[in-house]
């Protein structure tokens, strides 16, 4: 049986070459998405901001009757809702602030939970509440911090470990692939406006945790490169090491965005931000891995004097022979 | 690399079977069988997201119990200088403002008044730490302020205490498997797995239950009350929300020498045979009865109010003494209001007040919907990727494919094991596991080829692709753990579960996408002695 190739045998594209132009886009896009997370701001959930999250399914309708429902909540008194649909087009959640005083007496956010989903039970037949959060001020503000926290000593410990089985420039490497992955997929969210909640964050410290397996497997292979061709220049030495992966590159990220297509199609609604968030990621976290882990070892100055020479007896056996030829 | 003596290869199957058989009560449940009683059957939990359910978070207010330290010490110097002899008087004494100050009138007394107080201000801990801080100012005022250790064991002892009566309210709802957990120094979680409609549990929980009996200041003027002036040495206290048609307005009570409705033996409900009215009969125990014989020997014919929480339940005259150590509470209640009076007054009073500051209900037919559209999207996921890897890798795909299906079954397996809970998110965590635990065969099978590429015979290159690779593996894992750690560190109950599943993922994938595909890769070379090799 005749088995597949992703890339034919030998590939030799010199990714290095272009390294530049794409490291400016990639500083551009991160510009933006740093840009937009700023001025058009995330779509930060009740888990974050506070605030009470009522989900609603319209069993019997393809689509959720969103206007008419944004009046009819409205008229209730409790301020305006913000009605977003999420997964399949019949199923929404509706969020409200807590009203005023809930923060000393939970009774009146139950009180407003109850007239809500009753007014739209009434008036739909086929709406089915499928859930109620609330989340006082206090906790939601705990959340945000303990998120940003952990995403930040996340990032931190992954990019020290590197250092620890690499060099620093390997860690600086890794750190800043990690900041760009985690940047562009923020700056999907604010374009998209999905909504922003834990599961999301989540879905970034899952990132920071894979996009870094595409990274380790090429520094891995420019460490074994570099004690192995001690005097190829360094752009070369990169493309070869790329090269070099690129099968198994391609086939893990295709292996990964093949299960987590299935996730996005198919699966539960309640969970498409934090699926789309991590596909995201590990499409970013493919081209990082490429283009921005790789060229920043040449700007480090990385070069094979960066490691003791430990070749084994195998390998020097290998050099020599290369080296007679 | 390649060697695998019997032994090995027995223990590596055993753990793995072993593993994979947990899965089958599981995977049994969600496929319709029912487990026959009498077997033991572990089975992974549903977290609420997929069960539904309800998750409330109450959380305490340490200053409350900082007020009560102090409210408590007010009392214990009162008394204990009440019994010097000869009586030492004190004046000014305020409780306010988190510290416990009053004037010793005679100077002269004040190393006197310093003797007798200290020994309530030592620590109960054996951590030597004060509870009190003892300062006096301008020659004879002193103040007294909690220290913060005290504080602190007081706030983790009233949180102990805490937790069980609300276990006790809640098991006297009767709902089934509540998880009742402290978190952090001043929270309780609270998760009722099918619970649908919460509001009965907090009505439940909301309510302290801190009965008190205190004897009515008649000599308080109404229109003082209605200002809100108690006389010196009284404090006045609201009437309760009732049904209609009960007493509005306030009273005016005396602050000392009531007694606490805390020693109870038994508290239910009842009808009044004159009203029909519900109300609530209580029993206290020996001591309880005895301080309320005390109580109302003492002060026949005088007005009494039964405070419930602050609020003033009824002011009814104490006609005779009551010496039985029973008596009943009538406040014009609703049946469901006399019933969880009942209850929590069984269960104690809280020691503190506790606040709902996060709640999260899910219905359950989301949970069931999620559970279906998981199944389906794995599926399809998991066939979709055999076929995948099939093609690439032909007959190290398959070692790899058959990895992943016992892969699946030791996560399931260990899940339920540990007994740990999936979530939404959780089933996230399995698709994202089953497509990142070919990571490992495809480093080791693309290993493998180059050094093929490189010439090395077909034993040569299979045993350099697993130990070449294994350092890659091992390095990118440990970047996921750390990710998966901190989030659960992080993270609450679904995005915990997911990290777990992450967690639970990695390490069997380790061992059965490099082990196990090692020692089946390993004895189809023995026997087969391959001198190609299809990568």
């Amino acid at each position: 049986m005749k088995l597949l190739k992703l890339v034919p045998d030998n590939t030799n594209i010199k990714f290095l070459r272009w390294r530049v132009p794409f490291y400016v886009i990639s500083l551009l896009l991160m510009a933006a998405s740093l840009g937009l997370v700023f001025t058009k701001g995330l779509n930060l959930g009740v888990d974050f901001i506070g605030g009470q999250m009522i989900r609603v399914t319209f069993t019997q309708s393809a689509e959720a009757p969103v206007g008419p429902l944004r009046g009819e909540i409205e008229a209730l008194g409790y301020g305006e809702p913000i009605i977003q649909r999420y997964g399949k087009p019949n199923e929404i959640s509706i969020r409200m602030k807590l009203p005023e005083g809930a923060d000393h007496d939970s009774g009146l956010s139950d009180k407003m939970a109850r007239t809500i989903t009753a007014d739209i039970k009434a008036k739909h037949a086929d709406a089915r509440v499928d859930g109620v959060d609330s989340v006082s001020g206090k906790v939601s503000g705990e959340l945000w911090h303990s998120a940003v926290l952990s995403l930040g000593l996340a990032a931190l410990a992954v990019a020290a470990y590197i250092w620890l089985r690499f060099e620093w420039q390997f860690g600086i490497g890794a750190l800043f692939s990690l900041v760009h992955d985690v940047t562009l997929t923020l700056g999907l969210f604010a374009v998209t406006q999905l909504e922003f909640d834990l599961t999301i964050v989540a879905a970034l410290l899952t990132l920071i945790g894979y996009s870094l397996n595409d990274t380790i497997v090429v520094y891995d292979r420019i460490r074994e490169n570099l004690k192995k061709y001690r005097k190829m220049p360094m752009p070369e030495l990169l493309d070869l090491s790329v090269n070099e992966t690129l099968h198994r590159t391609l086939a893990t990220s295709l292996s990964m965005l093949i299960t987590l297509t299935a996730l996005l199609l198919l699966g539960p609604g309640v969970i498409f931000g934090f699926t789309a968030a991590i596909t995201l990621g590990i499409f970013v976290g493919t081209y990082s891995s490429i283009y921005m882990a790789a060229p920043i070892l040449i700007w480090l100055k990385v070069t094979s004097k960066s490691f003791v020479p430990t070749e084994n007896a195998l390998e020097k056996q290998e050099r020599l022979a290369r080296e007679g030829a | 690399m390649l060697e695998f003596p019997r032994w090995k290869v027995i223990w590596l199957w055993a753990i793995t079977l072993l593993a994979a058989l947990a899965a089958a009560p599981s995977i049994a449940t969600v496929m319709g069988f029912t487990i026959p009683a009498g077997i033991y059957a572990p089975k992974v939990n549903l977290g609420l997201d997929l069960a539904g359910g309800s998750h409330i978070l109450l959380e305490a207010d340490p200053s409350q119990v900082r007020q009560q330290r102090i409210e408590g010490m007010d009392e214990s110097v009162r008394n204990k200088l009440k019994q010097a002899n000869p009586d030492i008087r004190i004046s000014d004494i305020s409780n306010r403002d988190g510290a416990l100050t009053f004037l010793v009138e005679d100077p002269a007394k004040v190393d006197a008044v310093r003797e007798a107080i200290l020994p309530l201000t030592n620590g109960a801990g054996l951590t030597g730490a004060r509870d009190w801080t003892i300062n006096v100012i301008d020659g004879n005022r002193f103040v007294l302020t909690p220290t913060p250790e005290g504080i602190d064991q007081a706030v983790a002892q009233a949180m102990e205490t805490a937790v069980e009566v609300v276990r006790k309210r809640i098991d006297a709802l009767g709902t089934r498997e509540p998880t009742i957990i402290r978190s952090g120094a001043n929270r309780i979680v609270v998760q009722v797995p099918g619970l649908q409609d919460p509001q009965a549990l907090k009505n439940l929980l909301g309510q302290t239950a801190k009965l008190e009996f205190k004897l009515v200041d008649t000599t308080a003027l109404q229109s003082d009350i209605q200002r809100g002036v108690a006389p010196p040495g009284s404090e006045i206290v609201p009437y309760a929300a009732g049904k209609d048609g009960g007493p509005v307005g306030s009273i005016a009570v005396k602050r000392l020498g009531g007694i606490r409705g805390d020693q109870l033996t038994n508290a239910q409900v009842t009808n009044n045979q004159q009203t029909n009215e519900p109300q609530v009969a209580i029993t206290f125990n020996t001591e309880g009865g005895a301080r309320f014989a005390k109580l109302t020997t003492q002060n026949v014919n005088k007005p009494f109010a039964i405070i419930l929480d602050g609020k003033v339940l009824s002011a009814p005259n104490i006609n005779e003494p009551i010496l039985g150590g029973s008596a009943v509470i009538s406040g014009n209640f609703t049946t469901q209001a006399a019933s969880n009076l009942a209850i929590s007054l069984r269960s104690g009073a809280l020691p503190v007040d506790l606040k709902v500051v996060e709640e999260r209900t899910v219905g359950p037919d989301l949970g069931a919907d999620s559970i279906r559209k998981g199944m389906i999207a794995m599926a399809v996921g998991t066939l979709a990727l055999v076929a995948f890897i099939l093609a690439v890798y032909g007959r190290f795909g398959m070692y790899a494919c058959i990895a992943l299906v016992f892969n699946v079954l030791m996560i399931l397996g260990i899940m339920a094991l540990i007994g740990t809970t999936l979530t939404l998110p959780g089933i996230a965590g399995f698709v994202l596991t089953i497509g990142a635990a070919v990571d490992a065969n495809v480093l080791i099978n693309e290993r493998i080829r180059e050094e093929r590429h490189r010439g090395r015979r077909v034993f040569q290159a299979v045993e350099m692709g697993y130990k070449e690779a294994s350092r890659a593996i091992f390095d990118a894992n440990i970047t996921n753990v750390i990710a998966a750690m901190s989030m659960a560190a992080f993270g609450t109950g679904p995005v915990r579960g997911f990290a777990i599943v992450l967690l639970i993922g990695i390490a069997t994938s380790v061992f059965t996408a490099v082990t196990m595909t090692r020692m089946w890769v390993a004895q189809w070379l023995r026997k087969a002695r391959p001198t190609e090799i299809a990568l």
